[in-house]
């Protein structure tokens, strides 16, 4: 799975480099994300710009994702394609979720 | 011979195929083993089938009605690993997408032909929900869905509706 992280100005950046984030790949993506997620960052940001598709086993993993970074630590979307934008929009779970614009283009230097 | 040939002139204009250019016809149908990679491969397959002749929109819809059913056969129906079969068949006409899925799992349960009410949101984060969005999203996006349990087979019909094509 396409999973990277760094730090930037106080938030940890991970860009998920999948095209689908579905059943097939939901539980290794929540277990992946833990490890990550041992970066003691207070600010998570999940670019998911790469990701097309995405599911409610995908939608379920980043609940998990969520509940497991709360009270102490904040998890923001960003980059969602109007596909995958579509699928919290029907779920309500965009009123749930910290949903950002897309990334710049030219990186990231106004993360954080 | 003159005759012949005028007459294929003047039939020239009936058969050019664009007069509606998002005219959707045709037929998709697959049969394939039910496992998480096997459902990735049909679902890209029946969209890139549909995409020239339907929305954007509509082809996202398609593709996330269909996993969530798909899904739901391969962890459900045939509970992880047991292997099975799944046949899906789409017929595009002026009704819509209309897909009917068989296969030969364990009977659906009879409460998931209800619309199922949206996971509480509104409860404190710890408490989330992290699943029940599937048959809310089935019951959101299709149209007409009837299930009959027939011979040791599940048969699961239904319709995506399509706005009106452009003219």
């Amino acid at each position: 799975m396409k999973l990277s992280a760094e730090a930037i100005d106080g938030a940890l950046v991970v860009r998920l480099g999948e095209p689908r984030l579905d059943a097939a790949i939901a539980i290794q993506f929540k277990d992946r994300m833990r490890e990550m997620l041992a970066h003691p960052s207070p600010r998570v940001v999940l670019d998911m710009a790469a990701v097309g598709f995405l599911d409610s086993s995908g939608l379920g993993a980043l609940v998990a994702v969520m509940k497991g970074l709360m009270p102490a630590r904040q998890l923001e979307l960003r980059g969602l394609s109007a596909n995958v934008e579509r699928v919290f929009r029907l779920t309500r779970m965009d009123s749930v979720f910290t949903i950002s614009a897309d990334a710049p283009r030219d990186g990231l230097r106004d993360v954080g | 011979m003159v005759c012949a040939m005028w007459v294929e002139q003047m039939s020239l204009p009936e058969n050019r195929p664009a007069a509606n250019p998002r005219r959707c016809t045709g037929i998709f149908q697959s049969v394939f083993s039910a496992e998480p990679h096997a459902v990735r491969n049909v679902l890209r397959a029946a969209v890139a089938r549909f995409a020239p002749k339907i929305s954007e929109g509509e082809a996202g819809a398609l593709e996330l009605l269909l996993a969530e059913l798909l899904n739901n056969i391969v962890e459900h129906g045939y509970a992880y690993g047991q292997a099975g079969t799944i046949s899906l068949s789409i017929l595009c006409d002026r009704r819509g997408l209309s897909c009917s899925l068989i296969d030969d799992g364990v009977p659906l349960p009879p409460h998931c032909l209800h619309p199922p009410d949206l996971p509480d949101t509104g409860v404190a984060t710890e408490n989330m929900p992290e699943g029940g969005f599937g048959w809310f999203l089935i019951h959101d996006l299709a149209r007409d869905l009837r299930y009959r349990r027939e011979a040791g087979q599940n048969l699961l019909e239904f319709r995506l509706p399509l706005s009106a094509p452009e003219t």
